[in-house]
């Protein structure tokens, strides 16, 4: 019975640590037990809660691929309590693991079709994991547009990475910062006043967003303006979470669990309440 | 069927040659709480409550019954879904690895005697969360498959119940294992389940009287006629419609966002985790614990605290329970036992409050 005990996290292996800035880090991970390695599979936006021994758990998004069997990629910012604690993690060190939970992006749906994918804020990795997803099977998606807006030209992040995607065919990006330092190249300003320079297909998209609710909304107004159907646009929400397993109640939004009827939603399912304070 | 007052001790006995620890109400701290007994003389004999919002008091009728109260703080839920409990621990040795190690199941049979109608709904509810979902709970699942329980029917609701309107109570429906009503000499006995067969086998009993059933509905009747109920309204819509109402911030000015409301509940869930370290490095402790939504913690995520303030708390209350809970689990997630009322300290009333949002003009 307590083989399926959803509260037991399993030991995983640090492979690789990988500093990607200066308060963020990616953990290369691999179960220690073969037999639960091998049966692990995640999909695309959907997370995992991390253990650091003595300190707790918390949730962080899957930015590997599905596809890559045995490595499961965790990008994490350095905040608080626990992921003080994990930035000080090495190579060989190990931590608990248990997931995979929630549902993720619809990549299968938004096969052939074109995707509009926009982030807000601090290197957001649930949108990560799309974006990887789409780069290793360009082919199977029509136009791609990557959007990222954030606070300060300083906290951009991943500039390589950013780099690399701008070569993909028939992909824009489009960067814009509401404060930019010196020899800032892109947009200084919110990200909306980018969404001119999109293209895209309005009865023929997949819109994916995270980041703060805020800038979400607006997106999602400007995209209904656009006609595209509030059932083609998804949001990976975040609120407290402390069992991911619909039990604990504390990432309840409205009738919802963002643990496991999210974190990613379309945006019909969540309009209602969305940016509304207090939920 | 019908058994004299003296067959409760054979009741007793017989659970507990069954294995069963009989959890009971008893007077403690001048409430009624549920613990073990072994004897029918613990029980709370010739005793009444009396509830108000912010208040509970006990005094004596001198009569002979056990269950001529209503209900003490808490029943059930405790019982299955503990207010803190160890989930899993983890050792580290010197080489760095980690093993995890869960806590094994509860194997203790307990027998709850004097489970009330309200406590039941609420436990139906409990399943439903905690077995029922995605992911099973195997700590609250282990406990609930060696519980037996013995309801008994309400005879004396308090001033705060309001069962009746929400239609869990006075008498329970199903869910228990066995129901008793309480005569005034003597208890109506009736099987829910098989097991709770297998337990009226062994009593000697006899078959109940036409007297005795309308001496039973007639407690029913008297025990349906309640001083509170919910509005007739369509709360579940009403209460979203009104989320910018006043009325929220005027309760917030005297809700002290204290939890005891939630903690009383049977039906809230809301559980913390958190991690104990042992001393000496080498293992760790995973618990949880209730935690409730009027707490800062609950709704933190790193740098916002999205319901920071008691109006957003105290709405995130009530539309759960009353209107969110319905699209979760199909129902409310009130079933009208009025503790929240009662154990509330400034005598918030639950019943007040819902009617004061959804009855604005
Ligand atoms: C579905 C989901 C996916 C996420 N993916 C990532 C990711 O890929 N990379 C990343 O860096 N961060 C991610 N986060 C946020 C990450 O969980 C928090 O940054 C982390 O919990 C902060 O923990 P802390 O102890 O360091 O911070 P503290 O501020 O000390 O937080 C204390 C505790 O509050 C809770 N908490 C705080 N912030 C959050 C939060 N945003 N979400 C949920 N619980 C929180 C946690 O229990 C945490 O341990 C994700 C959150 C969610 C809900
Ligand atoms: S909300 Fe109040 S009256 Fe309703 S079940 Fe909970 S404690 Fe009882
Ligand atoms: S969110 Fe509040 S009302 Fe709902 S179960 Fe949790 S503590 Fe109870
Ligand atoms: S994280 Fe516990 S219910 Fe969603």
């Amino acid at each position: 019975m307590f083989d399926m005990n959803p509260y037991l996290p399993h030991e995983a292996l640090i492979i690789e640590r990988i500093q990607e800035a200066p308060e963020l880090f990616t953990l290369r991970l691999e179960f220690t037990e073969p037999e639960i390695q091998h049966r692990y599979k995640f999909e695309p936006g959907q997370f995992n809660m991390l253990y650091l021994y003595g300190v707790g758990e918390i949730a962080i998004s899957i930015v590997s691929d599905p596809e890559d069997g045995n490595i499961i990629d965790h990008t994490i910012r350095v905040l608080g309590r626990v992921t003080r604690g994990m930035n000080k993690l090495k190579k060989g060190d190990r931590i608990g693991l248990r997931g995979p939970y929630g549902r993720g992006w619809p990549m299968q749906e938004a096969r052939q079709k074109d995707v509009v994918l926009i982030t807000g804020g601090l290197g957001c990795a649930p949108v990560v994991s799309a974006i990887n997803y789409i780069q290793q099977r360009r082919a199977q998606f029509g136009r791609l547009n990557i959007v990222q807006g954030v606070k300060h030209s300083d906290d951009f992040i991943w500039k390589d990475r950013y780099d690399q995607w701008r070569e993909l065919p028939d992909t824009k990006v489009l960067l814009a910062a509401d404060v930019g330092a010196e020899l800032w190249p892109w947009h200084i300003g919110p990200v909306t006043v980018l969404f001119d320079q999109l293209e895209f297909d309005p009865q023929n998209v997949c819109v994916m967003m995270c980041g703060p609710e805020g800038m979400i909304r607006a997106t999602c107004d400007h995209m209904l303006e656009k006609q595209v159907l509030p059932e083609q646009m998804f949001l990976s929400m975040e609120r407290n979470m402390q069992c991911a397993i619909g039990h604990c109640g504390h990432c309840q939004y409205g009738d919802k669990f963002v643990c496991k009827d999210g974190p990613v939603f379309s945006y019909d399912k969540i309009r209602d309440l969305f940016a509304v304070k207090g939920f | 069927m019908f058994f004299q007052t003296d067959q409760l001790q054979h009741l007793l006995d017989n659970l507990q040659a069954k294995g069963y620890a009989c959890i009971a109400p008893q007077v403690r701290h001048e409430t009624i709480i549920y613990d073990e007994i072994t004897s029918v003389v613990q029980l709370p004999q010739g005793i009444n409550d009396q509830q108000q919002p912010g208040s509970y008091s006990l005094s004596a009728n001198n009569g002979s019954k056990y269950f001529d109260w209503a209900n003490g703080p808490q029943a059930i839920k405790p019982l299955l879904f503990a207010p803190t409990e160890m989930l899993w621990s983890s050792t580290r040795n010197a080489d760095g690895n980690i093993s995890f190690s869960a806590v094994e199941k509860s194997e203790k049979k307990l027998a709850i005697i004097g489970a009330r109608a309200c406590d039941i709904a609420a436990l139906k509810i409990h399943d439903l969360h905690f077995l029922q979902q995605q992911f099973v709970d195997p700590y609250y699942q282990a406990r609930r498959e060696n519980l037996l329980i013995i309801a008994v029917n309400c005879s004396h609701p308090a001033d705060t119940c309001f069962c009746y309107s929400t239609g869990d109570g006075p008498f329970v429906k199903d869910g228990g294992d066995i129901v008793l009503t309480e005569l005034q000499h003597g208890f109506l006995i009736a099987a829910q389940t098989e097991q709770g067969e297998n337990v009226l086998s062994k009593l000697v009993l006899q078959e109940s009287t036409a007297e005795q059933c309308a001496e039973s509905e007639r407690i029913k009747s008297n025990a349906s006629k309640q001083n509170r109920q919910l509005p007739k309204l369509d709360v579940k819509s009403r209460l979203f419609d009104e989320l910018d109402s006043e009325t929220w911030h005027t309760i917030a000015e005297k809700c002290l966002s204290c939890g005891n409301c939630t903690s009383v509940c049977p039906t809230c869930f809301c559980h913390s985790e958190n991690e104990v370290p042992e001393l000496d490095g080498k293992s760790s402790s995973h618990y949880r614990e209730w935690d409730s939504c009027f707490g800062q913690g609950h709704s933190y995520i790193h740098g916002i605290t999205i319901r920071n303030g008691t109006s957003l708390r105290y709405r995130q209350w009530l539309t759960h329970k009353f209107s969110s809970w319905i699209d979760q689990y199909g129902r409310s997630g009130c079933v009208g036992c009025g503790r929240c009322i009662t154990w509330c300290p400034v005598a918030i009333d639950v019943t007040e409050s819902v009617a004061q949002i959804v009855e604005a003009p």
